[in-house]
């Protein structure tokens, strides 16, 4: 029958108006059709496969994670021991987690705040009349297409202590380079300037969409007023981007937890944890210790956090509607 | 009179004078984007004398292309190249399919109480990737019997379903014109006809945007190939290059490089052809979801 249905949608055409029944955006103008069976079965056929995937990769793991968070197993061994709590009780007293969580708020705040600052600080540029401004745009956004990996070991030879670009820059200004990826104190900035580098092209781009679609006529009423420039980018500007800079956040803030390959290539996370974050952490556990018990805790405590996030952007993005 | 004169001018100045600066703005941004690779580009046809300098050579004296043949003969880079073209091109692939035929049953077709389903697809996104690697090993190391570990289909499968690339479409189809639509369905035309000769046509644009989207994340993919895979000939570029670098040991910088050159180039070249769509397409995903 779905073969049937296939052959004559393809090929011979049915007959009129039998179609004409299927809704467009909910439309119900023609007669309801007695069997939609053939329908129903059309779109099992279409959607099946997209929600298969997602039951067996997405799903499911969500649900073994849980539950393997409660087991600890080598992933060889047949058995997977009950521990009930234990992987979370060890991950709060243990002192390399909460460096690990330490490690990806440092990350996420200064990842995600250079990001933002930088890119709206491009954008506005950007929409400035002048020539040459979309080509600039289009460099500022190349890095954002670029492998992690391979970026990540350009970046590893920029930061050579002793002969790398970077400290040529800093020789300019009389600074004398740190061993930026040897040095704990220095690993993490190193890992955040990489980071922004990459992704800074994004949030430029997401703000100069915004920047483009406010309304001349504010900035008319601002300049009427009185407004300097300072005050316009202030009380036009700033407000009106505040939806896109909100999105711009809480996205940022979820990339950033997951940033594993720039950190696996350049320091893995060290040096001694310095740069240890959330996910290389679930990482190391899972597959370099084989600790999948306290890898799927670790990965239950990042899921929980993300989530978090994500239903404060809810319950923002709603309130937004519904008062104006 | 001469007051106005004044006031003309030294609006004139200040105007010049904010240009400048704006155009130094545009030259900062490219010197900053540009110089990693200018370095990369240039450290990759540098001798080791040459790139262990201070101050640095900024061209070298005589290039050395040897540099790209030593990398390419430091890993199998036509392993690497070949997997990669095979998961990118399958995975995005794939996507394309699951996005198209959701997007069509989501919008075109009836089912009882089809918005919970598209529910169901969208809260997919919640779900990270690290919450899922591990499980995802533990099915694929024995998916019905069979180990998936070190195959294509291993590193494609987990990533053919796309929650986002439904919601795309779907927008898009969404916002089709009624009018050739109902022309079309009154022409008697089948659901695959009305897909394959009148949405997709139509829909062109968003295509292709989601599919470059989609590429890109394939190729630059590190994670998830890294886990699933755990011999060479089976590693991507992505995963292959980073072997090439270890934090612990001196670093012959040149052909390393090349290798990273090997990884970028393609992305750079597709992104200087469809440089528009992919910006145009990622602002339109992002401002409308």
């Amino acid at each position: 029958m779905l073969g049937e249905e296939m052959q004559s949608g393809s090929t011979v055409p049915l007959v009129a108006g039998e179609r004409a029944g299927a809704t467009v955006r909910g439309a119900t103008r023609a007669k309801p059709r007695k069997w939609p069976l053939r329908e129903w079965l059309l779109f099992l056929l279409f959607i099946g496969p997209n929600v298969i995937l997602f039951g067996i990769f997405s799903y499911w793991p969500m649900i073994y994670s849980a539950y393997l968070s409660t087991r600890r197993w080598d992933m060889i061994s047949p058995v997977k021991v009950d521990v009930g709590l234990d992987n979370y009780r060890y991950l709060l007293s243990d002192d390399t987690f909460q460096k690990v969580l330490w490690n990806s708020l440092y990350f996420a705040v200064g990842a995600v705040g250079g990001s933002l600052i930088l890119g709206l600080a491009a954008a506005l540029l950007l929409n400035q009349r002048l020539r040459g401004r979309d080509g600039a745009r289009a460099v500022i956004f190349m890095p954002t297409l670029l492998s992690g990996a391979a970026i990540g070991i350009v970046w590893a030879y920029i930061f050579d202590p002793r002969y790398g670009l970077l400290r040529t820059v800093l020789n300019v200004f009389r600074i004398p380079s740190p061993d930026w990826l040897g040095d704990p104190t220095w690993a993490m900035p190193a890992v955040i300037i990489v980071y922004i580098w990459k992704n800074v092209g994004f949030t430029t781009v997401i703000y100069l969409a915004g920047l483009q679609a406010i309304p001349r006529d504010l900035y008319e009423a601002a300049r009427v007023d009185g407004a300097g420039p300072f005050w316009r980018f202030r009380s036009v500007t700033l407000p009106m981007l505040s939806p896109i800079t909100f999105f711009l956040v809480v996205t940022s803030i979820l990339s950033s937890f997951q940033a594993f390959d720039i950190i696996n290539v350049m320091t893995r996370g060290g040096p001694v944890d310095a740069t240890n974050n959330l996910i290389y952490y679930v990482y190391q556990q899972g597959f370099v210790a084989f600790n999948a018990g306290r890898a799927a805790a670790a990965s239950i405590v990042l899921f929980v956090a993300m989530l978090i996030v994500t239903l404060l952007q809810l319950r923002y993005s709603e309130r937004r509607v519904h008062y104006g | 009179m001469a007051s106005a004169q004044r006031v003309w001018v030294s609006h004139r100045t200040r105007d010049s004078f904010w240009r400048l600066l704006g155009y130094l703005g545009l030259v900062l941004i490219i010197v900053v984007v540009g110089a990693p690779i200018f370095w990369m580009l240039t450290g990759s046809i540098k001798t080791n004398q040459e790139i262990y300098t201070f101050p640095p050579i900024w061209w070298p004296e005589d290039p050395v292309w040897e540099n790209y043949k030593t990398a390419w003969n430091a890993a199998p880079f036509d392993r690497f190249y070949l997997n990669t073209l095979i998961t990118t091109v399958g995975g995005v692939g794939l996507e394309l399919l699951n996005a198209t035929l959701s997007a069509y049953a989501l919008v075109f077709l009836r089912f009882p109480k089809k918005n919970l389903i598209f529910i169901l697809l969208l809260a997919a996104l919640m779900i990270p990737t690290q919450v899922t690697i591990l499980p995802n090993y533990i099915t694929l190391s024995d998916f019905f019997g069979q180990s998936w570990i070190n195959t294509y289909q291993g590193i494609i499968l987990p990533g053919a379903s796309t929650a986002f690339g439904t919601f795309l479409l779907r927008q898009a189809f969404l916002s089709l014109p009624h009018e050739v639509l109902d022309a079309a369905k009154v022409d008697g035309c089948g659901h695959l006809r009305l897909l394959w000769d009148v949405v997709l046509p139509m829909a062109r644009p968003v295509l292709v945007t989601f599919g470059l989207i989609s590429l890109v994340a394939k190729w630059n993919d590190y994670l998830w190939p890294l886990v699933v895979t755990n011999q060479d000939r089976m590693r991507t570029l992505a995963v292959g290059i980073s072997y090439l670098y270890n934090p612990e040991t001196i670093t012959r910088w040149g052909p390393v490089m090349a290798a990273t050159f090997f990884v970028i180039a393609p992305l750079i070249a597709i992104y200087i052809w469809a440089q528009r769509h992919i910006i145009e397409g990622i602002t339109a995903g992002a401002t409308k979801g």
